[in-house]
Formats: structure tokens, C-alpha cells, sequence
């Protein structure tokens, strides 16, 4: 990105009229060269041509990526006039893998698409196979996946939010914070679990092992402590008027285009749209808790953040219900095997409401041991189909805001 | 005003940085190599094998069923089963694998052997500090290797080695129990050849 | 929500000539599809979008599942002229006898939408698309028009199962490189053998390991610096 083309300074046109001209025939350029080169152009620094286009490549190893990720961004001057994100790098056919394994063996396997998030990773799968097989959870399994549920969307959102400044250039410091609290959220899980990040802790009809009251006493001082460091977040950040500058107006989305293209989660509701599955769907256990949805007006980098930053707040009203509430009692269905589990020929889609937006598992069985079919439905990948048009007219500093916006974990994008 | 966001915001690092000074909770870094934070009960890195007495041979939990091998989902354990048998824990005459291999460079710490497993024999240990610079050897562990003493089991997982000890001793209670209801029977009957000598 | 029938009902009534089976879900789950034709698919899939009454807005999941040929065993009675010798005397007599016999039904790729609708907050509606069979006839009518939502998604059913979608924009491999042969989710698939074997390889790895080396021994005699 080293040579920027300059503006020429003599034109007796307005720069406004003069940048609109320019950008109708550069997009004509971009199109042309797309038609006469295919889609499959290597990734190089193309020579600029005479409109002034410059291809640039964004990633794949590019720090503000979030993996290995890579956009190949046609710019005039600073402004995206076309992007194309390129991704399938980290693929490892997590599908094929999974066709090929016993139903059980393919849990730790979900752990690794979004790495962040491995509960509820976990808990969309259990939950998708156990409508597969008709299973039914006891009481006390589905509280454990509710707190674990929603302590993950914390430590997801403070990531991602901590992400997010970090791709604006706040250099570290909110990240830090972020890190500090999620820190804290990992300990809690490693108690439990075993593992701070992989957890495979939920099994078909339950959980793997029951929680302690230790344990408990533990969640509820942390959940007790969250509400403290939301409002010091919030006053590092919210009004800090170079985040709001850096923010606002970017990379707005239309609420009508957001449903047509399939985004979810944070991203959609950001844009006004109503659509949470804990209150459409009413998996788990979720009607008994009282809590609200967030949502954003304009659909921008701004919006998704505020976005985020409240669904902390209100996954910490969740968690202080279902921690005062948790009942006793058994965690596993007593009728379900651990070993040679087979579900009768059938069908099931499972989803559920994960930090990231609606995380599917969709399955087919045989009657055999392996599922026939076992389709992920990743949230961080279809929420990427919108990116081009998010990021139209911005500045390329824009593209990587935007980007974190978005909130993508490459495990997930490319499985 | 214009900046006040700003000001707010320095406001708060310049609270978490003179508190890092006077405040446990927020100086959270920890000088790794020369201090550590205590290794929590439940927390798991690769599995090791169990054995009970002092001799890990002899003492081998592992009865060479293989349902951990055919259960691990990145098939990263290896297991030859012996054509002899040698007496379990209860006394009962058993297999014993003459070769379990884990390649801990496989491994990815799932638990699911310990989970499948029928005899209390495989669990997760809780050392992280594995690295080496042969990247095959090294990293495959034979059930030599992967021997660790119940005592060991105890050290680091206090509470389940203590659920699995008294699970045990029921079983061998019954087991003993069994064996005296059916010592007439077999008093009766010539005496079954024993299956190894081990 | 209406069911299955309601919503098959529905489409005949509004799309004419349209082909819609009901494939049924012997499963708990009881979520049964619409298998739709390929002329009027697009037609349907815009009705069950435009309809104010289902109002399926969201497309949530586009995938592929691969059916390969089967071979189907059934017992068929057939009667058959047989000589027999009664009483010392041969006779013809009519006679019947099972038999069995095998036919191939042949294997297809199918593409499945699941939509739901957030305007109406219901759903799934799971449709099916079927190809004609699993090497020349792989098209299917493209949904992206209708929904962004499957430009990605059709994009991997394309890649990973070599399901051709007709009318989509811009139909290229999204996972796997420009240049790779082959639908590594095919439940036919070979995997290629040009990966570097751990020395602990074991099982089927071990069998696979071995045969490797030994064409690899076999190449090296060969041509040495093929590898290189």
C-alpha cells in the first residue's frame, strides 16, 4: 500500500463532482478487468492503470485480518470501490471429518470452530442431535448451559469489542481490559471443565461433569464484580470522541438488506431487526429468564459495538436469574449412552443463538454410528457476505474497522 | 465538550495504573517461569495410565480392551493387546496391553478416553511443560512412559482419585463376595488353568 | 405456521404447474421437506418469500448432501413352467417362486434450503432441490437472486459437492484453491496420497503410510528427482 495515487490539484471541477466522476469509471475499470481476467487473478500488486485503480491485497497475513483472511480490495485513491473477500485457508473439512466419526467423537471437534466460543459451540450440536434423537435434558443440565452459555457471550463480546479498538488503533490498552475480565471467565471454565478454551463439556442429554457449589459461589461473585467493569469500559470508550469519529456512519448496513443476506446476531440487531432465537426459539430454558434485546438504529460500527456492550449487560441479568435459581438434580438423561450411540433415520436442524449470530448444526442420520450428513451452519462466514457492501465508499482504514465489526473467527469461516 | 470522552478515558487507565500498585485485583500479570499460578484440580493436558502398588507393570490398571483407541477421535493411541493374562485389581485374570503408545503430538486433550474407559485405568495429568526438541520421538509416549502411580493420581486430582479409589473397593468388595459364593461351586470342580504367570 | 400440506397446497395454488413432493422426516424432529422442480423453483421459492402469510425472509442454511447409487434387493414372485414327474407320469405345472433381483436406483446431489421468517418469527421450511444424477446432470436452479444469504453458501455447496447452480453470480470455488480437482465432500472422494506420514502412524494411517512408500520407492527407481 505504499503507493497511494495522488489527486490532481488543477481541475476546475468541484472535488466532490470530480470524486463521483472519478469513481463511475473506475467501477466501470474494476468491471472490465473482472471480465477480462476471471475471478482468479493472483493475489499482486496490479501496475495502477490509467483510471488510477489500484488492486491492493488485505491479508492473508495481514495483522487486522483475524487470521489468516485475505480482501482484495480495488481502491481509487483511498476510497473501496470493490472487495472480494478471499477465505478457506485454516479449511480442514471439519464436515468430512465429522462424517466419518462417531456422533461423541466429533464434540471436542466443535471446540475448534470458533475458538472463542466453545460452549455454545458444544451446546448447538448436543442441542441439534438430541433433536435428532429425541432426547430430553433434566433441569439442572440446561441451567449449567444456560450460565455457561451466556458467560461465554461475555468473554466473546469483551474479545471482540477489545478487538475491535485494537483494529482502530487503540494499541492494547482496551484489549487488556477485555482480556483481564475474559481471563477471569477462562478460570471459571477451567475449573470445570478442565480447559480453559476446549472446553467438550456437554454431552448428548446433559452435561459432562456437575458443577460445585464452590463453583457457583465463584460464578456469582464474578458475575456480581461484571456490572463494575462494563461501566469502566464504557467510560474508557463510549464517549471517547476518536472512537466515535472512527465509528459512526461507517460501514452502515440497511436492515432489509441485513435479512435478505442472512446476517445475524449482533451485526442484525444492530440494524433494528427484532430477531434473537433465546426469544424466538425458546431453546433451553430461555423463557423463564427475564431479559432484553438490544438494538441499534443505524446499523453502523458504532451500533455493533453498543450492540455488544449491552448484550454484556443483559447476560449478566440472565446469569444472576439462572445462578439464584439453579436447581438440584441429576445432569444427564439417564436413557442415553455415552458409547454406541445411534440415532433412528432421520433429520434435524439445530441452532441456536451463539455470540457471533445463529450457529446451525444440521444432521441426517442413517441409523448408523456416523452421522450421514453433519453440516455446519457458521455464523462469522454468512455474516461476511455483506461485507463488500458495507465497506463500499470508505477509506481503506474504514475496510478494517469494518472488518472487526464484524466479529469473524477464521476457525469458523473456513472449518 | 470536545475531548471530555478523552479525558474520561485517560481518567480511568491512570485509576487501573496507580491501583496496579496498591490493588491485587488489578495487577493481574504474573512473572511467569519464576511465578505460577496454582494448577486448577479439574484441569487436563494429555492422559496418563494408572497403576496401583509400586511396581507399574505388575500394577497396570489398563486391561488392553482397546475402547479408548477405538473411541479417540484423532486415533492417537495404539494398543497390542498380550496373549498371556496376569490378575487385576479384584484378582480376576486379565489382559494387559504389551504396547500402549499415545502420541501426544496427535493428542488434542479431549478426555474422551478417560470418558469411555470401564476400568479407571486412563486419566488426564495435568503437566503442560512438554516441549522438546524431537518432534517424533519425543512426543510418543510407550506405556512405560505413561505409567503414573495412583499416588501421582491423587497429587493432582484429589477428589475424583479419591471417587475412583472408593468405586474400586466397592467393586472389589463385591467382587470378593462373589468369589466366596462361588468357591463351593468351583471347590466341586476341578480348578480352572491359570491364564498367565505374570 | 402451516404445515407441510398447508404450504404444498399453498404453492399449487398460487404457482401453476408447479412440481412439489413432500419428503417425509421419520425422525423426532418431524421436520419434513418440499422437493421442488427445477422449472418452477424459482417461481416457488419467491411466492413462499413474497407470500404475506409465510413471509420467508431469512434463508438460513444452504447445504448439500450426496446420495450415491444404491442398490436396492427385492424379492419379486415369479411364476415359472417346471417339469415334474407325479405318479411316473411328467407334467408340465405352473409354479411360483421367489426370486431376487437387483437393480441400481441410481444416486443424485441434492441441495437443501432451510428457511424461516423473521418477520413472522416461525419456520423451518426445508426445501429440496435434486440434480439429475451425480456426474453430467449436476445443475440446480441458483436461490441467490432471492436471498443474498446464499451467495456464500451455494458458493461451498459448489465447491465441496460439484453442484452446478444456474443463475448464480458469481459461482466460484470458495473453500478449496482455484485449480483443485475434484468435490472432497462427495461421499466417493479419495483423498490424494501426497502428504508427509508420521513415523507413528498406525491402523489405516499405517496400511496407507506403507503403500505410499512403497510407490514412492517404486517412483524413486524410476525417476529420482521426481519428488523434487
Amino acid at each position: 500500500m505504499s503507493t497511494f495515487e495522488t489527486i490532481p490539484e488543477s481541475t476546475s471541477q468541484t472535488s466532490a463532482e470530480h470524486l463521483a466522476e472519478r469513481l463511475s469509471k473506475s467501477i466501470t475499470a474494476a468491471a472490465e478487468a473482472d471480465r477480462r481476467e476471471g475471478w482468479n487473478r493472483p493475489p499482486v500488486f496490479l501496475p495502477e492503470s490509467e483510471n488510477g485503480v489500484l488492486e491492493v491485497a488485505m491479508g492473508p497475513h495481514h495483522p487486522s485480518t483475524h487470521g489468516v483472511f485475505r480482501m482484495d480490495v480495488s481502491v481509487d485513491g483511498e476510497r473501496v470501490i470493490r472487495l472480494k473477500p478471499v477465505f478457506g485457508y485454516l479449511h480442514r473439512n471439519h464436515e468430512k471429518i465429522a462424517e466419518g466419526t462417531a456422533y461423541l467423537a466429533s464434540m471436542p471437534y466443535t471446540d475448534r470452530l470458533d475458538y472463542f466460543c466453545s460452549l455454545t459451540n458444544n451446546w448447538a450440536y448436543a442441542l441439534a442431535v438430541e433433536k435428532l434423537a429425541g432426547i430430553q435434558v433434566p433441569e439442572r443440565a440446561e441451567y449449567i448451559r444456560v450460565i455457561l452459555a451466556e458467560l461465554t457471550r461475555i468473554q466473546n463480546h469483551a474479545a471482540a469489542v477489545g478487538f475491535l479498538l485494537q483494529d482502530m488503533g487503540a494499541s492494547g490498552t482496551p484489549l487488556m481490559y477485555a482480556f483481564r475480565e475474559r481471563e477471569k471467565i477462562l478460570d471459571l471454565f477451567e475449573q470445570l471443565t478442565g480447559s480453559r478454551m476446549m472446553c467438550n463439556y456437554m454431552r448428548f442429554g446433559g452435561c459432562r461433569v456437575d458443577v460445585t457449589d464452590a463453583w457457583l459461589d465463584r460464578a456469582r461473585r464474578l458475575v456480581a464484580g461484571m456490572p463494575q467493569f462494563v461501566d469502566e469500559f464504557e467510560a474508557l470508550l463510549t464517549t471517547n470522541e476518536i472512537l466515535m469519529v472512527r465509528c459512526q456512519g461507517i460501514g452502515a448496513l440497511k436492515p432489509d438488506l441485513a435479512v435478505n443476506a442472512g446476517v445475524t446476531g449482533p451485526m442484525l440487531r444492530a440494524t433494528g431487526v427484532n430477531y434473537d432465537l433465546r426469544k424466538v426459539d425458546h431453546y433451553g430454558i430461555y423463557d423463564r429468564f427475564k431479559f432484553r434485546i438490544p438494538l441499534g438504529d443505524h446499523g453502523d460500527v458504532y451500533d455493533r459495538y453498543m450492540v455488544r456492550i449491552l448484550e454484556i449487560r443483559e447476560a449478566v441479568h440472565i446469569l444472576e436469574q439462572a445462578l439464584k435459581e439453579i436447581p438440584a438434580g441429576p445432569i444427564m438423561d439417564p436413557k442415553t449412552k455415552l458409547r454406541g450411540f445411534r440415532p433412528k433415520p432421520g433429520e434435524a436442524y439445530g441452532r441456536i443463538e451463539a455470540p457471533k449470530g445463529e450457529l446451525g448444526f444440521y444432521l441426517i442420520s442413517d441409523g448408523g454410528s456416523n452421522p450421514y450428513r453433519y453440516r455446519v451452519r457458521p455464523p462469522s462466514m454468512i455474516n461476511l457476505t455483506v461485507l463488500e457492501d458495507m465497506c463500499l465508499g470508505h477509506n481503506v482504514a474504514d475496510v478494517v474497522v469494518i472488518l472487526g465489526s464484524v466479529d469473524i473467527v477464521l476457525g469458523e469461516v473456513d472449518r | 465538550m470536545l475531548g471530555e470522552g478523552i479525558l474520561k478515558g485517560l481518567a480511568q487507565t491512570a485509576k487501573n495504573f496507580a491501583g496496579s500498585y496498591v490493588s491485587e485485583e488489578r495487577l493481574t500479570t504474573v512473572q511467569y517461569p519464576e511465578e505460577r499460578l496454582p494448577v486448577a484440580e479439574a484441569s487436563r493436558v494429555f492422559p496418563f495410565l494408572v497403576f496401583d502398588g509400586s511396581e507399574w507393570l505388575g500394577g497396570m490398571r489398563c486391561v488392553a480392551c482397546q475402547i479408548c483407541e477405538k473411541e479417540c477421535p484423532p486415533k492417537c493411541i495404539y494398543i497390542e493387546k498380550s496373549k498371556d493374562k496376569k490378575p487385576d485389581y479384584v484378582g480376576k485374570q486379565q489382559f494387559y496391553p504389551v504396547r500402549f503408545d499415545i502420541d501426544i503430538s496427535v493428542c488434542m486433550s479431549c478426555q474422551i478416553c478417560v470418558e469411555v474407559c470401564p476400568f479407571e485405568a486412563i486419566k488426564m495429568d495435568t503437566a503442560f511443560e512438554l516441549a522438546t526438541d524431537d518432534r517424533f520421538g519425543g512426543l510418543l509416549l510407550d506405556r512405560q512412559q505413561l505409567a503414573k502411580s495412583n499416588e501421582y493420581y491423587h497429587s493432582i486430582h484429589p477428589t475424583e482419585a479419591s471417587e475412583v479409589d472408593a468405586r474400586l473397593d466397592e467393586e472389589k468388595v463385591k467382587a470378593e463376595a462373589k468369589a466366596k459364593a462361588a468357591a463351593p461351586a468351583a471347590a466341586a470342580k476341578p480348578p480352572a488353568p491359570a491364564g498367565g504367570k505374570d | 405456521m402451516k404445515t407441510v400440506e398447508e404450504i404444498k397446497a399453498a404453492i399449487e395454488a398460487a404457482v401453476p404447474g408447479a412440481k412439489v413432493e413432500i419428503v417425509p422426516n421419520p425422525g423426532p424432529s418431524g421436520e419434513h421437506s418440499l422437493l421442488l422442480g427445477h422449472e418452477q423453483a424459482v417461481e416457488v421459492a419467491r411466492f413462499l418469500r413474497d407470500d404475506p402469510e409465510l413471509a420467508l425472509d431469512y434463508l438460513s442454511n444452504v447445504t448439500g448432501v450426496d446420495w450415491l447409487d444404491k442398490e436396492v434387493t427385492e424379492k419379486v414372485k415369479v411364476k415359472r413352467q417346471v417339469t415334474k414327474t407325479v405318479d411316473g407320469v411328467e407334467q408340465t405345472v405352473e409354479e411360483t417362486v421367489d426370486e431376487t433381483r437387483k437393480h441400481v436406483e441410481p444416486g443424485y446431489l441434492e441441495a437443501v434450503y432451510h428457511l424461516f421468517s423473521m418477520a413472522r418469527k416461525h419456520g423451518p421450511v426445508v426445501l429440496r432441490l435434486r440434480t439429475g444424477n451425480r456426474t453430467d446432470q449436476v445443475e440446480v436452479p441458483s436461490l441467490t437472486m432471492l436471498w443474498r444469504a446464499a451467495e456464500f453458501q451455494e458458493r461451498e455447496v459448489f465447491d465441496l459437492y460439484g453442484i452446478v447452480f444456474k443463475g448464480h453470480p458469481d459461482l466460484r470455488r470458495i473453500l478449496m484453491w482455484e485449480g483443485f480437482k475434484d468435490h472432497p465432500m462427495r461421499k466417493d472422494y479419495v483423498e490424494p496420497d501426497d502428504y508427509e506420514y508420521e513415523p507413528t502412524a498406525h491402523d489405516q494411517v499405517l496400511k496407507r503410510a506403507q503403500a505410499h512408500q512403497a510407490q514412492a520407492a517404486a517412483m524413486g527407481q524410476e525417476g529420482a528427482g521426481a519428488g523434487q
